[in-house]
């Protein structure tokens, strides 16, 4: 077998505006950080970029907020593999501040941007100039995937060296799959020279053909076209042969689908190359969601039957599904206020992700919080990004969270630039209060006054 | 009832004999020589059309203006519609209008429902893509009503394209509900998987049609061929079509038109006395008449609605 022998590529990079480090003290807090091994109440000083101590009764340095943590939990800071920020082309429906800001309310430190945007990210001078707008916008560090095929037509292979070169985290087509078996297999080939991850949208498109939901009951109730579940595992079981033929690194996104999870599983077994994610909606809502018909129930892929979310669930769990991404679509409330076969398809998700999967899955006992944590942080792993960790001398990533806390989502509207969640007016347990991305505070939720307490 | 016509599912066994009794009795009307009655005079009936049809919407036209109501059609072609305004905007001008009643045929799933959400009217369904289309349904009832007696324990076969067709899921919904036992049949590649949990049972050949009292043909649409749904419309018709031969002379025969003559029916059948297809199309404006009734002045008409029972028509 082949083995992925990437030439030595530069760091991968992620961008921010430019921020003072902050100087904090969280006081009594639970930390909890699987990978560490940490659970226990102690204090955290955060301090020039870093977790600089961890104890008891530590004293408060000159300048230094300090933080209240009494009841709250201190976690690494979530990763998002899977974002689309609309920038550049749609800015109406999100922007890299609003992206990340939305990002920084849901307790990530660090997002993926996906690269189908107008114009497609798919050159170096784009992938340089979205680079500089992050720099001088972007609230949390953030990293941009280019292309894998110009335009995103599955034709020609985008210059894959020069993108990595330029910053490129990784490749994907997001949005679309890569048709030809035979593109696929020349960006596997070619990955080999580029180096990064390629992260793969798994669609027959002449099985999902114009399909809106997932093939069922329900679409057979609606008469709606369908998008069955083959259409996603068929495209997995060929690409991780591929993967396998070729020795080349695969990352399937938003699996949805219990045939899916077979093909990744026994491609794991085999020694491919090969990771995934799931989105907090396909773990937490089915098809029965779209009998409303409420264009918020409109994604690619589709929410499916009950079974498949079983399983879902039973593989995040086992650690088959390495980490969970949002696929955070923010789209225009004109484009989901139409009939749902017109509706495009997406929903945002990075300001719920977390509460909502503790409230969905947590709290009735299907995943322990660790589990939930250790793959919410995990979502950079598959690219090379470090995960991030509650340790001394680590990079200050960390989120507080208030498990008690009681919300209803879009009641204090969104951070968003867009509306169209999935779990709009649905009551959830659990609210990020601050976010620490990279040393600085990155958010703070309305009602947590800054240095409120002395 | 709802305030609504939106789904066949949105309508109990009682509502439906409502209606069915209430188009009777507008049938006597019908046979008049005046045959309007004063019951919606003074409110206004939109009927907002996106999609071609002649039967629906001339039935609707007719009921409407038999009622006595101010009725304004509006067709796609030459409207806003295609200027590009979304439905939501049009909705929102016509409801300006202060309807009564928006009547809504659309390409789209889904789309009467949204209607009823952005505008007070009341909304009638008359056909959301592949759907429901309830006021076929209930004409459908209504018609095999009047020519076999009782609709409880009959055998219904609806032969053709399920996948497209929203008659047949509003169909499957109606009859199931009046107590028929329906089976749908067709080539398996125009059989929604799933379909089974709408009550029905899925045949794929035409073997055991003698078991049914009524047979129902769909339409099979010629751009069906294109995306290889059926090799070829001589193989369809070899396998599915209603034919002298197949159609036993105790068994009725229904059809929602246009129909193709030669593809799902043969001319000796679509001529035949069993069929049902004329009476049918005479069914639609009664049926039509009697849900705009029953929605704008019937029971389920929504309160603050001025009494019109003396415009009730009256037994000749």
């Amino acid at each position: 077998m082949n083995q992925v022998d990437a030439a030595p590529r530069r760091p991968l990079e992620l961008d921010r505006a430019p921020v003072q480090p902050s100087t904090v003290l969280v006081r009594g807090a639970r930390l909890l950080d699987p990978r560490a091994g940490l659970d226990g109440q102690a204090d955290v000083l955060v301090r020039d970029g870093v977790i600089a101590e961890l104890g008891e009764s530590l004293a408060a340095p000159e300048g230094a907020e300090t933080i209240d943590g009494e009841g709250l939990h201190a976690l690494p800071a979530f990763v998002d593999p899977h974002v689309h920020l609309r920038t550049p082309g749609r800015e109406d429906e999100e922007d890299l501040d609003s992206g990340t800001r939305a990002a920084a309310a849901g307790g990530y430190c660090a997002i993926l941007a996906q690269p189908n945007t107008q114009p497609v990210v798919d050159s170096a001078p784009v992938l340089r100039s979205l680079r500089e707008r992050a720099r001088a916008e972007a609230r949390i560090p953030t990293g941009f995937l280019a292309a894998i095929t110009v335009g995103q037509r599955g034709e020609q292979l985008t210059e894959m060296a020069d993108l990595a070169d330029a910053g490129a985290v990784g490749f994907t087509d997001d949005g679309l799959p890569v048709r030809s078996a035979g593109v696929m297999r020349q960006a596997l080939q070619y990955q080999r020279l580029a180096g990064r991850l390629l992260a793969l949208h798994e669609e027959d498109p002449t099985l999902s053909g114009d399909g809106a939901m997932h093939e069922g009951e329900v679409s057979a109730q609606l008469g709606l076209a369908g998008i069955p579940s083959v259409s996603e595992s068929t495209a997995i079981a060929r690409d991780c042969d591929l993967a396998a033929y070729e020795g080349g690194r695969i990352h399937i996104q938003h699996l949805s689908a219990c045939g899916s999870l077979q093909m990744v599983e026994l491609a794991k077994q085999a020694g491919v190359q090969v990771t995934c994610e799931v989105t907090p909606h396909h773990l937490v809502l089915t098809d029965e969601a779209v009998r409303s018909l409420d264009t918020n129930f409109k994604m690619n892929p589709p929410l499916r039957g009950e079974s498949d979310r079983a399983a879902l669930i039973e593989a995040l769990r086992s650690g088959t599904i390495d980490c969970v991404a949002t696929d955070h679509a923010p789209h225009a409330r004109e484009e989901k206020e139409q009939p749902f076969e017109l509706a495009p398809m997406g929903v945002t998700g990075l300001e719920t992700a977390f509460a909502v999967l503790h409230t969905e899955l947590v709290l009735p006992g299907l995943i322990e919080l660790p589990v939930l944590v250790e793959r919410m942080t995990a979502g950079g792993e598959p690219f090379g990004l470090p995960v991030p960790r509650i340790e001394t001398g680590a990079p200050a990533n960390l989120c507080l969270v208030d498990l008690n806390a009681e919300w209803e989502v879009g009641e204090a509207g969104y951070e968003s630039r867009s509306a169209n969640c999935a779990f709009a007016g649905r009551r959830l347990t659990g609210r990020v209060r601050i976010t620490i991305a990279a040393g600085a505070v990155a958010y703070r939720e309305r009602t947590f006054a800054l240095g409120a307490v002395a | 009832m709802n305030r609504h016509l939106l789904s066949v599912d949105d309508l109990t066994r009682e509502d439906i004999e409502r209606i069915l009794g209430r188009a009777a009795s507008f049938a006597e009307v019908s046979g008049r020589e005046i045959k309007k009655v004063p019951t919606l005079r003074g409110r206004t009936v939109i009927n907002l059309f996106y999609e071609a049809s002649t039967r629906t919407s001339s039935s609707f036209e007719l009921a409407a203006k038999r009622l006595s109501a101010d009725l304004v059609s509006i067709k796609s072609s030459g409207s806003a519609v295609d200027k590009g305004e979304s439905l939501k905007d049009t909705v929102q001008t016509l409801s300006a209008y202060d309807p009564a009643a928006i009547v809504i045929r659309s390409p789209h799933a889904g789309a009467a429902a949204l209607v009823a959400r952005w505008s007070r009217a009341a909304v009638v369904n008359a056909g959301d893509g592949k759907h429901e289309h309830p006021t076929q349904a209930l004409l459908d009832l209504y018609t095999l009503k009047r020519r076999a007696g009782a609709l409880e324990g009959l055998r219904v076969w609806i032969v053709g394209d399920v996948l497209h067709s929203r008659v047949a899921r509003s169909g499957i919904l109606a009859f199931t509900r009046m107590g028929c036992e329906v089976t749908v049949c067709g080539p398996p590649t125009l059989i929604p998987r799933g379909i089974e949990a709408l009550g029905c049972e899925v045949r794929t050949t035409l073997d055991e049609l003698g078991s049914a009292d009524v047979v129902y043909a769909l339409r099979m649409q010629n751009e069906r061929m294109t995306g290889s749904y059926v090799p070829s419309l001589r193989e369809y018709a070899a396998q599915y079509q209603i034919d002298g031969r197949r159609l036993g002379p105790n068994q009725l025969l229904m059809h929602p038109g246009p129909v193709n003559r030669g593809v799902e029916l043969a001319a000796e059948v679509i001529d035949s006395p069993q069929a049902l297809i004329v009476e049918q199309v005479e069914s639609g404006v009664v049926v039509r008449m009697a849900i705009l009734y029953e929605l704008l002045a019937g029971r389920g008409a929504p309160s603050g609605v001025p009494s019109h029972a003396s415009t009730e028509p009256q037994p000749a």
